[in-house]
């Protein structure tokens, strides 16, 4: 049986990766592509928990699906904003997208 | 060593360099077949884990839909023309954040003392899942479709052409 250590830390490293690729990347695309790394980290914390803490009720399985749900939703809404960003700005560089800033 | 945990450790890897590749490949294409390659490994991890319904909707949902959406939009913003991105100038900070949240978060998990049962993991029957999604929660799994019917018209509202007159 593979430790509970391990695979959290396999999520911890998921995320951290998720983390910076969200923080350095400039590309809208790009950094919705690191978003997702960082949900599918939670969802195998959420698994991995939800097998060796509480074996038997699948609490964690069901949050996944919910998270997987919202990742769908998310990720369908955010490339319209960036298409629309792209047609009346013509660059999807989250550091030209500056209207809101004084 | 046993096969189960070669498979982990396995799987595990080529997800970390599936993630490493999304994060440090220049060319944007290339980074999004390397989240195809993290997210099918993180469904070779769920199977390990004994959740065969959440592999077989990872598979699904990450392997085709979204990455072929994510393509489609690269397609449209003709990202890939450029090929070639450049990272932000916060670069350092991403990594200091990230080595520090790797960090804290590897110093808690190996200092919590935590409640592992002795039981093996089992199985989770498609159909206990099917039928506690459909009862115990029935409202949150209302909700959720809410949401995605709300993203449906919402994406479709934002990304349609204006009118021209």
């Amino acid at each position: 049986m593979i430790p509970l250590q391990h695979a959290l830390i396999f999520g911890a490293l998921l995320f951290s990766l998720g983390l910076y690729g969200m923080l350095a990347r400039r590309h809208a695309v790009m950094v919705l592509m690191a978003i997702e790394l960082m949900l599918n980290a939670v969802n195998v914390n959420l698994v991995a928990f939800s097998a060796y803490v509480a074996p038997g009720a699948f609490v964690g399985q069901i949050f996944a699906i919910f998270v997987i749900t919202i990742a769908a939703a998310e990720i369908g809404l955010a490339l319209a904003i960036v298409l629309r960003v792209y047609r009346n700005k013509a660059t999807a560089n989250v550091d030209e997208i500056d209207l809101l800033k004084w | 060593m046993t096969a189960f945990q070669l498979l982990f450790y396995l799987l595990s890897a080529a997800s970390i360099v599936g993630g490493i590749g999304v994060v440090w490949s220049t060319n944007v294409v290339h980074s999004a077949l390397f989240l195809v390659l993290s997210l099918s490994a993180v469904a070779g991890v769920f199977l390990v884990l004994f959740a065969d319904f959440l592999a077989l909707v990872q598979i699904l949902i990450y392997g085709g839909a979204i990455t072929i959406l994510i393509l489609f939009a690269m397609m449209l913003t003709r990202v890939a023309d450029e090929a070639v991105v450049s990272d932000s100038p916060q670069k350092p900070w991403g990594v200091a954040a990230a080595a520090a949240f790797f960090g804290i978060t590897a110093y808690a998990i190996y200092n919590t003392p935590w409640n592992v049962g002795t039981a093996a993991i089992q199985r989770v029957p498609f159909r206990d899942l099917g039928v506690s999604l459909f009862t115990q929660w029935a409202i949150p799994f209302e909700v959720a479709s809410l949401v995605l019917l709300v993203g449906l018209i919402g994406a479709i509202i934002i990304a349609r052409p204006e009118d021209r007159e």
